[in-house]
């Protein structure tokens, strides 16, 4: 079996080998991905739109088709038509590449996500779903990983000052919240013992307490969505296109359809996200199957959406009722709480695959190390901080001599 | 290495694929290559290198070696290319240069003869069996474990101790790198202080815990 034939040979459709029959469903899939995703966009805005009008009491888009349905629609169509601006500054050839690549990972990402169970077509056995890689949910950290420059390179091409601070602090964020996000997959990949997101969707069946969410108990999953919520730029974490400090961020300089890829590129990850959490932590397509012919197939589908409507109703939820961080805030929580819970749970979690007691002691031994450092680092802070008005105090007397100080003017 | 295919049709359905794929990736690492040495631009040169990377992790992936070409998306494109980025962004260095005298005159007699050194290199050992030999050591390739089981079996028990003692070595470089970019604590203050003192961590806020030993009220 030829090296590149191997690789797609975890899907059960190149199982009698690579026929044609076989190729055209795999192409069929990844067309049929490709239009529910974005089918699945257009529904998202509309949502989100709707949800926040009905959160802060007003009516929101209400009059391009039934319920406002198509005013996505219609803004994309407007966008289409606009004039496509380019700044004298800007670096041409990066800023026009810019958009594609903020858009393009979101969607590879989808591509590992099982949607449902294994279906008949033609004859062939096939999963509902794109791909199901040996590496799997790696392929969700590289890609997350490659968002990365979409955002900074859009800032950085605009050679405009607010672009380029959005794009530091979106390179920043995404690239120190990566590493809680490698942690929260680490210790679901420790229980499944697999990386296919088959494998770790089947392990979770049949049960609801068979879910990720249960047998790890919880935080991963929390660890998880916030840094998810974090690499996404969704607020409460969406410092990188903070209206009230750097214009527009990243994107202050872009205009008609590429300004729209960005949107894209947002609401796809949205989705894309919410799928990998249900992925992840949630069973994906597992639930309750009635045995009937036709909705033997429909039921993982339709218990997939619904967990993955769950998500997108939370992250909507979030952007309408909290504030969004101050920088200093969302680094101190990616490097100083996340980071370090993620990698004791994962310690635990580790000692609990050996055996009970070795997971109570572990998760003892976590709790008393990390009191004991959180200690350390705010009897050192509190030492800095009144050596620093011990200093203050003595500069002020110094001041105080000539001119008026900048402690009298506070006082 | 597939001559064991049954017919030359069925030989050329597995062939075609894989051949396909390494001409693909290997004109894509070839070209960006190129484009990381002539671009005049270093963020140019910086996107031409990951182009560089990603053509290498396809060629990976056509060896069975999907794990390190997953490692090499990861690690590489997504956090150290990343860095030059941000690196290139802060200091300002991201204007295409003028170079009308080159100002180490012996660097390109140097670079071609290291050039050609390493072409006859590589394909002198082209040759010998070992570069078209077996393509995993872990175990054998389409066995009933896939690559990615072989690899972490044998990294977390036959090479444990190497493993461990590497991430040891790498953590205390990352203590290392944080105790020597350590802002000045407010007793300590040297001289050379004055001349690094805005880091980027600090501009950029990331420390608020740290309160600075305010000189100006003291001036």
């Amino acid at each position: 079996m030829a090296p590149v034939v191997s690789l797609l040979a975890g899907d059960p459709v190149f199982a009698k080998g690579v026929t044609l029959v076989a190729v055209v469903i795999v192409v069929i899939k990844v067309l049929v991905a490709f239009g529910l995703l974005q089918t699945s966009v257009m529904l998202m805005i509309w949502f989100e739109r709707k949800l926040i009008s009905d959160m802060q009491n007003r009516i929101g888009p209400n009059r391009a088709g039934p319920f406002g349905l198509l005013q996505t629609l219609a803004d994309g169509v407007k966008l289409f038509f606009k004039e496509d601006l380019l700044p004298a500054e800007a670096d041409r050839r990066i800023f026009r590449l810019a958009p594609y690549l903020s858009a393009v990972p979101a969607f590879v990402s989808f591509a590992i996500v099982p949607v449902g169970g294994v279906v008949n077509i033609f004859g062939y056995r096939t999963e509902l779903q794109v791909a199901d890689p040996p590496v799997g949910i790696l392929l969700l950290l590289a890609m997350s990983g490659i968002a990365v420059y979409g955002l900074m390179l859009a800032g950085w091409s605009s050679g405009s000052k607010y672009p380029l601070l959005g794009a530091v602090r979106a390179s920043a964020q995404m690239v120190s919240y990566e590493a809680a996000m490698g942690l929260a997959v680490a210790s679901v990949v420790l229980v499944t013992g697999s990386l296919s997101t088959r494998a770790i969707v089947d392990a979770q069946a049949p049960h609801i307490w068979d879910w990720n969410v249960v047998r790890l108990a919880v935080v991963p999953f929390v660890i998880f969505f916030a840094a998810v919520t974090a690499e996404v730029n969704r607020p409460p974490f969406d410092l990188v296109e903070g209206e009230s400090e750097i214009v527009g961020g990243f994107h202050t300089e872009y205009s008609a359809i590429r300004f729209a890829l960005f949107f894209l590129a947002e609401f796809m990850n949205v989705i894309t996200m919410s799928a990998i959490i249900v992925t992840l932590f949630f069973g994906g397509p597992s639930g309750p199957v009635l045995h009937v012919p036709v909705l033997n197939w429909l039921m993982p589908i339709f218990w997939f959406a619904l967990k993955t409507g769950v998500f997108l109703f939370i992250y909507v939820w979030l952007r309408a009722a909290l504030p969004r961080l101050r920088y200093d805030q969302l680094m101190n929580l990616g490097w100083k709480v996340l980071i370090p819970v993620a990698l004791g749970w994962l310690l635990v979690v580790a000692g609990f695959r050996i055996s009970r007691l070795d997971g109570f002691v572990v998760f003892v031994g976590a709790l008393a190390v990390g009191g004991l450092l959180s200690r350390a680092f705010r009897v050192g802070r509190e030492r800095r901080m009144a050596e620093a008005d011990r200093r203050f105090a003595a500069s002020d007397v110094q001041g105080s001599r000539g001119e008026i100080s900048v402690g009298e003017v506070d006082g | 290495m597939i001559g064991l295919a049954p017919s030359p049709i069925g030989l050329l359905a597995v062939a075609i694929p894989d051949l396909a794929t390494f001409v693909v990736a290997a004109a894509v690492v070839l070209a960006s290559a190129i484009g990381v040495v002539i671009s005049r631009n270093p963020v140019h040169s910086a996107l031409f290198l990951v182009a560089t990377l990603f053509g290498v992790a396809v060629l990976f992936v056509e060896q069975q070696a999907e794990f390190l070409a997953a490692v090499q998306i990861i690690v590489y494109a997504g956090a150290i290319v990343v860095l030059f980025l941000f690196v290139i962004m802060l200091l300002g260095v991201d204007r295409p240069e003028k170079i009308s005298k080159d100002p180490l005159p012996a660097q390109r007699p140097l670079a071609a003869f290291l050039g050609l050194a390493v072409v006859a290199e590589v394909l002198a050992l082209a040759n010998t069996h070992w570069s078209t030999g077996a393509k995993g050591t872990a175990g054998p390739p389409g066995g009933p474990a896939s690559n990615v089981s072989d690899l972490a079996r044998a990294t977390f028990t036959t090479y444990l101790l190497p493993f461990e003692i590497t991430s040891a070595l790498l953590v205390i470089a990352v203590i290392g790198a944080v105790v020597l970019a350590r802002p000045p604590r407010p007793g300590e203050h040297h001289a050379e202080d004055d001349e690094q003192a805005p880091t980027e961590g600090r501009s950029l806020g990331e420390q608020p815990g740290v309160v600075e030993p305010r000189q100006e009220a003291s001036r």
